[in-house]
């Protein structure tokens, strides 16, 4: 069920999908356990959650890219009505550039050292869209300019490592949409980079992708991020989502105890004085949940259903989504 | 040229003391041994006469650093000396050796390159499994075989049982030349393979597993594609120094394998002059091999320079 | 990988290096060559109790005889029982390859270390020596040199010293160019401690296990050269039995007789194996974080 309700079919599916290790002759670890959420065509999505949360995996899962070792252990995953999991591996290929595109966190280590970066601009194009040499390259030095590269001609023969952090994650952005994907994927794609260099870089994602109605799925630690730049927002906390909604709405009046704790957390440059309040304890240990709701041993709002009973995600008020049993109390409580 | 190459003048000066000091140790030679050096040269038929004359002959009863100078001085002429045992020039007889064993080399480096690559593709595309394991297993046992034992028995294998290859000889013609070296060849790039293909290996897994190459899978690249354009190159980088490395050690190898071989390059002329005492050849073939691998030094820092757009060695220094 | 994979991937019995951390007694590869190494010394002592030739002595009435009930690999050209010298071969080659490695890796070691520590002039000189060594193939070297000594166990120690120790000079200025500049070093001389016992008691035990490691290859190189030398019939004199000139004795029988060419070269295999894997579960062992 979609965040915000749309009637539209989604562009996106993600149906209890679990990510994990499989243990021969054992129970696989899964690291995100039964996770689902929808993104209609032109919605931006962020995906918020600690380290170790599983953000990045789930994002890697519907890109096909799992590292070695983890795999997907169920669910679906469905671009555009396909079911991408059980997809031929050349039909899925196919769909990497010219449908859905990855960016990724570290821009030093995710553009190729030995290539100039015009050529890795130029090679989706290439491959998906037929063009030729000179007609990509051309491309590349559009897609360049597009994205706000100073001197983009001249530029498209560097090496990677002779351009700036602040360059480099913009010539991956117009690698990205070379071939004007309908899905964005985003790994943390801000941050590496430093924070006057970060905005710019978000502006110009939300400018893409509103110009060309692209999909965004944002995946961050960082929640001013998802303030800037996205409209739908989903929590994750080991491995499981935990709240989903307008992001908007999250950020005035959340529905999961973590996710008040994130935004209790977090500095608010409106307002300086107020004190910064950690969350307790530590972050899940995937490896070894407790058998009720994750987040029970930090949590203030904690009851001893809690502790016994998984909560289900389930719509605590029209278009949002929380998985708490005591997700009323908070509305209830002074914010 | 790029400026990343302008190292080269300067690598160029730097290795004139290293040669200065080759050309010292190849000069002591003669006189490392005990005694008169043309005593130890006649040996056995070592006469008061003979020892005179050729005393004279090498310049032996001049003081030792004036020796040295006349050594150089003919050196910068060409004149490596006079060969004890043919009598001709030493300058001819190595001319003559330097296009075999460059052959040789040549050879036995594309023959080691066919081999290590698609093994090193083989087990870098899955660590841990069989393939790798039977490959690592492979590189181990090559890197305990001796280099000549591994020539004996592919003389055994293909030479003598089914008789493909020909025991040893050189040929007269270019394509027999070829054909002759062909054993030689696989033998030193069979000793060549387990280092080159550690180090590919090893390179090769850490480009699968690195950013950029995901990178080039969320844009659709796969199989031949995907190793053509992003990880041949990377994977090459640091094997390319230790290719050169090899090379050097290889000539030393390739010594030995003449020997075994009967091919008349470099090796069979110092091995040969070794038993013969014929010092002016022995210096004159050291001092060559260590021309050579001074030269492939250099030659492997322009490669290396070549393949990765990031290095800069005027700003490093060991 | 992303930050929850590696988390858990460390706790599933699926470690992303299934070498490190392991006890020494888990380590296969370090087993392994414990093991063949072990068995190939135990041999070598034992060698004239398991068999009832002597190495040396001649019976032309057998010579040449392929494996047989009485000599289980044949005899050689002068009727010498082949397994014998095998096995009295492994005296030797184990025993001068395993010395032929002490003086280059003590003198090595030293002035490497002090090039590196002292750095100046010491260094420059030193290191232009080491550059011009390492000019010249290993093989090249330690032939002339041998050559130039006079055949003979000796001659292979001091010509294998004098090429040798080059590495181990290279290894460890490495070595201690980075470990000069560790904090513990500092805070050493500001203690006011002297360089020697900085370099003795300190920095020592840290960087010597590099040179160790390295040490288990050169024993391999070494065995190589004294086999290669006694092919070139340039190593230890006839009629004592070592592998190389067994070799070279069996090359001229190649058509008729192959074993007695091949089976000397297995052992080398053999013996290069169980040191190689020696080597690299020592280097598990002492310096887990640097492994490929």
């Amino acid at each position: 069920m979609s965040a915000a309700g749309i009637v539209a079919a989604p562009l996106l599916s993600v149906r209890d999908l679990t990510i994990g290790l499989p243990r021969s002759g054992g129970r696989p670890v899964s690291i995100v356990e039964g996770i689902s959420f929808d993104v209609g065509p032109g919605e931006r999505m962020g995906i918020v959650g600690e380290s170790g949360s599983g953000k990045s995996l789930t994002l890697r899962a519907i890109a096909g890219l799992l590292p070695r070792g983890v795999e997907i252990l169920s669910g679906r995953v469905e671009y555009d009505g396909a079911d991408l999991l059980t997809m031929a591996p050349p039909a899925r290929r196919a769909l990497m550039g010219p449908e859905i595109a990855m960016i990724f966190q570290e821009p030093m280590t995710a553009l190729n050292p030995v290539m100039r970066v015009g050529n890795q601009i130029a090679e989706g194009p290439r491959r998906h869209l037929g063009l030729t040499a000179e007609e990509a390259a051309a491309r590349a030095v559009s897609m360049m300019a597009s994205t706000g590269i100073p001197d983009p001609a001249r530029r498209a023969k560097a090496y990677p490592h002779e351009l700036s952090g602040g360059l480099r994650q913009r010539i991956m952005i117009a690698m990205a949409v070379s071939c004007r994907p309908r899905l964005l994927l985003c790994d943390e794609p801000t941050t590496a980079l430093d924070v006057t260099v970060q905005l710019q870089v978000l502006k110009l994602l939300e400018r893409l992708c509103v110009d060309t109605g692209t999909a965004l799925v944002f995946v961050t630690h960082d929640l001013a991020v998802v303030n800037q730049t996205c409209t739908e927002l989903s929590v994750m906390y080991a491995g499981h989502i935990v709240e989903a909604g307008r992001a908007k709405e999250a950020f005035r009046q959340p529905r999961h105890p973590y996710t008040e704790g994130l935004l209790n957390s977090a500095p608010d440059f409106d307002r300086p004085e107020r004190e910064l309040v950690a969350i307790p304890g530590f972050p899940a240990d995937v490896t070894d949940r407790p058998p009720g709701c994750s987040f029970a041993p930090r949590c203030g709002y904690v009851r001893e259903r809690c502790m016994h009973s998984v909560p289900p995600l389930r719509e605590v008020a029209p278009g949002r989504l929380a998985a708490c049993f005591e997700s009323d109390r908070m509305v209830e409580a002074p914010a | 040229m790029p400026d990343r190459f302008r190292f080269i003048p300067a690598r160029l000066l730097q290795s004139i003391p290293v040669l200065f000091g080759v050309t010292v140790l190849v000069f002591f030679m003669v006189h490392l041994l005990p005694g008169d050096p043309a005593v130890a040269i006649l040996g056995q038929t070592a006469t008061p006469d003979r020892v005179a004359a050729l005393s004279h002959q090498l310049g032996l009863d001049q003081a030792l650093w004036r020796q040295y100078l006349l050594f150089l001085g003919h050196l910068c002429q060409g004149n490596l000396g006079q060969s004890i045992t043919y009598q001709r020039p030493v300058s001819g007889l190595v001319l003559q050796a330097i296009p075999v064993t460059l052959s040789l080399l040549l050879f036995a480096l594309v023959l080691s390159l066919l081999i290590s690559v698609p093994l090193a593709g083989l087990a870098a595309s899955a660590p841990g499994r069989a393939r790798d394991l039977g490959v690592r297993f492979f590189t181990l046992l090559g890197q305990g075989m001796p280099q000549f034992w591994i020539g004996i028995m592919l003389i055994l294998l293909l030479a003598v049982n089914l008789r493909a290859f020909p025991v040893g000889g050189y040929g007269k013609t270019w394509p027999q030349h070829w054909y002759y070296l062909f054993l030689p060849a696989l033998t030193l790039a069979i000793a060549m393979c387990p280092t080159t293909i550690r180090s590919l290996r090893a390179s090769t897994i850490d480009v699968l597993a690195s950013d950029y190459v995901g990178t080039a899978r969320s844009k659709g690249a796969a199989g031949i594609s995907l190793f053509r354009l992003h990880v041949l190159r990377n994977a090459a980088i640091p094997t390319v120094s230790i290719i050169g490395v090899n090379l050097g050690y290889l000539v030393g190898g390739a010594l030995v394998i003449e020997k075994v071989f009967a091919v008349p390059g470099l090796g069979s002329l110092m091995i040969n002059a070794i038993f013969a005492r014929d010092f002016p050849t022995i210096q004159a073939v050291s001092l060559f091999v260590a021309v050579f691998v001074i030269v492939v030094g250099i030659l492997t820092d322009v490669v290396y320079t070549a393949v990765d757009p990031r290095v800069d060695i005027s700003k490093e220094r060991s | 990988m992303t930050t929850a994979a590696v988390r858990a991937s460390r706790v599933t019995n699926r470690p992303m290096s299934s070498r490190a951390l392991k006890p020494w007694y888990r380590n296969a590869t370090l087993i392994a060559g414990i093991v063949i190494v072990g068995f190939l010394a135990l041999i070598a002592v034992l060698a004239p109790l398991l068999t009832p030739y002597a190495p040396i002595v001649q019976d032309l009435e057998h010579a040449l005889e392929s494996p047989n009930a009485q000599h289980w690999l044949g005899t050689d050209k002068y009727g010498r029982d082949v397994l014998t010298r095998l096995l009295y071969g492994a005296r030797v080659d184990l025993r001068v390859g395993f010395l032929a490695v002490l003086i280059p890796f003590v003198v090595g070691s030293v002035l490497g270390a002090l090039a590196g520590y002292f750095g100046g002039w010491f260094d420059a000189v030193v290191m232009r020596i080491v550059d011009i060594f390492f000019a010249f193939p290993f093989y090249v070297l330690v032939i002339v040199f041998v050559f130039l000594l006079g055949a003979g166990e000796s001659s292979i120690y001091l010509a294998i010293a004098a090429v040798s120790w080059v590495s181990y000079a290279k290894i460890m200025r490495g070595e201690l160019l980075v470990a000069k500049q560790q904090d513990y070093v500092a805070a050493a001389r500001l203690g006011g401690l002297s360089h020697g016992r900085i370099l003795i008691r300190h920095i020592g035990p840290n960087v010597l296990s590099q040179a160790l490691i390295y040490a288990t290859s050169d024993v391999v190189m070494d065995i190589m050269a004294i086999v290669t030398l006694g092919y070139l019939g340039l190593g230890i004199a006839p009629p004592t039995p070592e592998w190389g000139s067994m070799i070279l004795d069996g090359q001229e029988f190649i058509t008729t007789q192959w074993e007695q060419a091949t089976i000397p070269g297995i052992a080398v295999v053999v013996t290069s194996l169980g040191l190689s894997l020696l080597g690299d579960g020592l280097a598990d062992l002492l310096a887990p974080e640097r492994r490929t």
